[in-house]
């Protein structure tokens, strides 16, 4: 099992940019993208803020060059943007001329739609198209078609908000076992007042900036996003001669068994998943360089991920941030956006900063980094953790 | 690479197949387009105050699972890997039209906690208390076929010794609804069992839960052997070029086959698929079919995997099933092959073991 697993290509569209270079820009400028909703029209509008995408659906269609009896909801348009970013920036011409597969994630899928015409498709036809994208396999199969992939394994995994970092997880176990040569991996989740209500009456949104790890905080934004990532084998990389831009070098999933929605307050289940994606790594916890933490600004998870951080690591907390403050709470797309800020992470030696951090939480003494911090980097541990217990791990680094 | 083996079954269906000493003696017909499962009776395997509370697609996984576990004499597992194209698509349904008729006010969050997709894996493992890997997948027709190749990967590598997966589905009103709206379900409802007759358009739909305990190890008790499952998001090739090539690849031809279990669900559209194969490369092996006895839903090929598992322990074809009359003298390899309205199309290969 010595097999690397090479990103060769990574796409997003996120409230903070529509590609990878104006993500980076506004990491790096510390902008957020959190503001008050303004494409979906909720009786919640004044109480809440969200991390959107600026273009419109349509936008969206005619940037894709989409026929107008399309049926691609929201997700769909997400996923196929980002998704062909990362094809191309992989550099890949001819995607079956590998065995090449698709892993992508939701949790909302078409929802948006659904809940549009809920009523309305019995009394008018004109949207009925829409029926049939609302299942969470559709999107996926959009961006297969999209893509050119036929034949071919394409799948969608859904753990809630751990989705994404599982499809990067079952991507590198698919090229590891031989299965495929290249994949691409990542997730899609578009705002709706599904989510918008779900989270809401479990009052953990915040009626302003989400602020992570600070002891006053008082609940996440969600946010829309997508993001891909290619992933190829040696023998790929070596045949084509790829540019790599990182390695998928560990992962770990594990489920929390303590509550279908809260965390349990040691964080037994994220614990687990870093304490497994290590060993999968052959790292020892010293040799993280940045924790990418999930970092929602929930009581809940802040409280359980610090400590679940701390029995992993002991005395020795490396640099860490969640990066939720200016993307807002992605869903299933998060362990896929933030798969990319770890590459950029990688790739340029940063620690982003930890916005809107004002107050250390008195549970413990682990602080985020709060500004930007050049350091030289090698390894970046990202955390993905979501209802239903489930909590991933996935690790990056510079050299296999 | 270690072998996989279905060491246990555990099945609630329209059919009375939570009884594991059965194999469809006895056979339902039902006359609607929609068909529910037969219930066990779940006080006997979840307390009544949390079974109240619990949506119908978490009880059946619930409660397939423990007959899977208690069967593979098991009272945990190394991952739990769950299938389902909907999740619990009726508290789905509760929280969208409350949103609408209440006008986003006076909502509780229960549905919305349930009707998340990973929900009945989430209960399980919390039921159980297993805190290993676990993943759901939701990939329309091949949601169980990508828990069970998640799950061989991971017994092929020996990273677990014993995992639960399994394949569930609830059916939702509305959907239903909607899907009737679209000419997916069959407009004139008649006698199930002959639903291949119907040269209508869509499919009669049903629900239910099939989970298995997978292991690398062989005991007394194992079903099967899984040799292979692949899966495909389109074909471009013929279905019979793809089944052969998905033999070639595990040095068989289709002599090799003694049955071939399909998912012909009766549409006259999509059955075609199907049919290519039992006119054509296969015209001579025995074939199997079964979604007149579950209905279609997105994990019904779990059902299929079901009934693969129990001939290949029993030796033994229930006459329901049979789409012709081959009668191989035993069932050594079984074929299994889905698809959903053109799309996400699977092959699976099952051997005696």
């Amino acid at each position: 099992m010595s097999k690397g697993v090479a990103i060769t290509g990574m796409g997003i569209i996120s409230a903070i940019g529509n590609n990878v270079s104006e993500n980076y820009a506004s990491l790096i400028e510390g902008k957020k993208g959190i503001s008050k909703i303004s494409k979906i029209d909720t009786i919640h509008k004044n109480d809440i803020m969200v991390g959107e995408i600026d273009f419109t659906n349509a936008a969206l269609e005619k940037q894709l060059g989409l026929s107008s009896d399309n049926n691609y909801s929201r997700t769909a348009l997400l996923g196929v943007v980002a998704a062909k970013q990362a094809i191309e920036n992989a550099g890949i011409t001819d995607i079956n001329k590998y065995k090449t597969g698709l892993i992508s994630s939701t949790s909302v899928g078409g929802m948006d739609m659904t809940e549009q015409y809920y009523y309305e498709y019995f009394d008018d036809a004109t949207h009925r198209k829409y029926i049939e994208s609302h299942h969470a396999g559709d999107s996926t199969q959009k961006i297969a078609e999209q893509l050119g992939l036929e034949q071919s394994l394409v799948t969608t995994i859904s753990t809630a908000c751990s989705s994404a970092a599982n499809a990067i997880m079952l991507g590198a176990r698919l090229i590891k076992s031989g299965e495929l040569d290249r994949v691409v991996v990542g997730g899609k989740d578009c705002l709706s007042k599904f989510t918008i209500n779900g989270f809401k009456t479990l009052m953990i949104l915040s009626d302003t900036y989400n602020t992570p790890f600070d002891e006053y905080r008082k609940g996440l934004n969600l946010g829309e996003a997508a993001a891909y990532l290619v992933l190829e084998s040696d023998k790929v990389v070596k045949a084509e001669n790829k540019k790599v831009l990182a390695y998928v070098k560990g992962y770990g999933n594990a489920n929390d068994a303590f509550h279908q929605t809260a965390s349990s307050e040691n964080g037994d289940g994220a614990t687990l998943a870093m304490e497994q994606a290590l060993k999968v790594a052959g790292l020892k916890p010293s040799e993280i360089d940045y924790i990418n933490a999930h970092g929602t600004a929930t009581g809940n998870n802040d409280l359980s991920e610090g400590r679940a951080i701390q029995r992993v690591f002991g005395n020795d907390v490396p640099d860490f941030s969640s990066t939720k403050a200016y993307t807002g709470h992605t869903l299933a797309a998060a362990g896929a956006i933030e798969a990319v800020y770890a590459v950029l992470a990688l790739q340029n030696n940063v620690i982003y900063p930890n916005l809107n951090f004002k107050t250390q939480m008195k549970e413990f003494d682990i602080t985020p980094q709060t500004i930007l911090k050049e350091k030289e980097l090698q390894t970046v541990l990202s955390n993905s953790l979501g209802f239903g217990g489930n909590c991933s791990t996935v690790i990056f680094s510079k050299e296999q | 690479m270690e072998k996989v083996y279905v060491n246990s079954v555990g099945s609630i269906s329209a059919q009375k197949t939570f009884d594991n000493t059965q194999f469809l003696e006895e056979i339902i017909s039902h006359t609607e387009t929609v068909l529910p499962v037969v219930n066990p009776n779940y006080k006997d395997y979840i307390p009544p105050a949390a079974a109240r509370r619990m949506a119908k697609g978490i009880k059946m996984g619930v409660v397939a699972s423990k007959l899977a576990l208690e069967e593979a004499g098991l009272e945990n597992v190394d991952a739990i890997i769950t299938g389902t194209g909907m999740g619990c698509v009726r508290d789905s349904e509760k929280f969208v039209s409350a949103i609408i008729d209440n006008d986003e006010q006076y909502l509780t969050p229960t549905s919305f906690i349930q009707s998340t997709h990973n929900t009945v894996g989430g209960q399980i493992a919390l039921g159980i208390k297993c805190k290993g890997y676990n993943f759901t997948y939701v990939h329309s027709s091949n949601s169980f076929e990508s828990s069970l190749l998640d799950a061989k990967l991971m017994l092929n590598c020996n990273e677990a010794t014993n995992i639960l997966i399994g394949g569930v589905d609830e059916i939702g009103e509305h959907t239903t609804k909607l899907h009737r709206l679209v000419d997916h379900v069959k407009a004139e409802s008649s006698n199930s069992l002959e639903v291949l007759d119907s040269n209508t358009k869509g499919a009669i739909f049903g629900e239910g839960a099939n989970f298995f305990v997978l292991g690398n190890h062989k005991n007394k008790s194992s079903y099967a052997e899984v040799v292979s499952v692949k899966m495909y998001n389109s074909i471009t090739n013929t279905v019979s070029d793809l089944a052969q090539q998905f033999l070639a690849e595990k040095d068989l031809s289709v002599n090799d086959i003694d049955a071939l279990v399909l998912g012909n669900n009766g549409d006259i559209i999509f059955d075609t698929y199907y049919n290519e194969l039992s006119n054509g490369i296969f015209s001579k092996t025995q074939q199997v079919y079964y979604k007149h006895l579950c209905g279609e839903f997105n994990t019904a090929s779990s059902f299929g995997f079901w009934l693969a598992s129990k001939v290949l322990k029993n030796q033994h074809l229930p006459e329901a099933v049979k789409l012709n009359e081959v009668n191989p003298s035993s069932f050594k390899t079984v074929l299994l092959y889905n698809q959903y309205r053109g799309e996400n199309h699977s092959f699976t290969l099952l051997r005696k073991c």
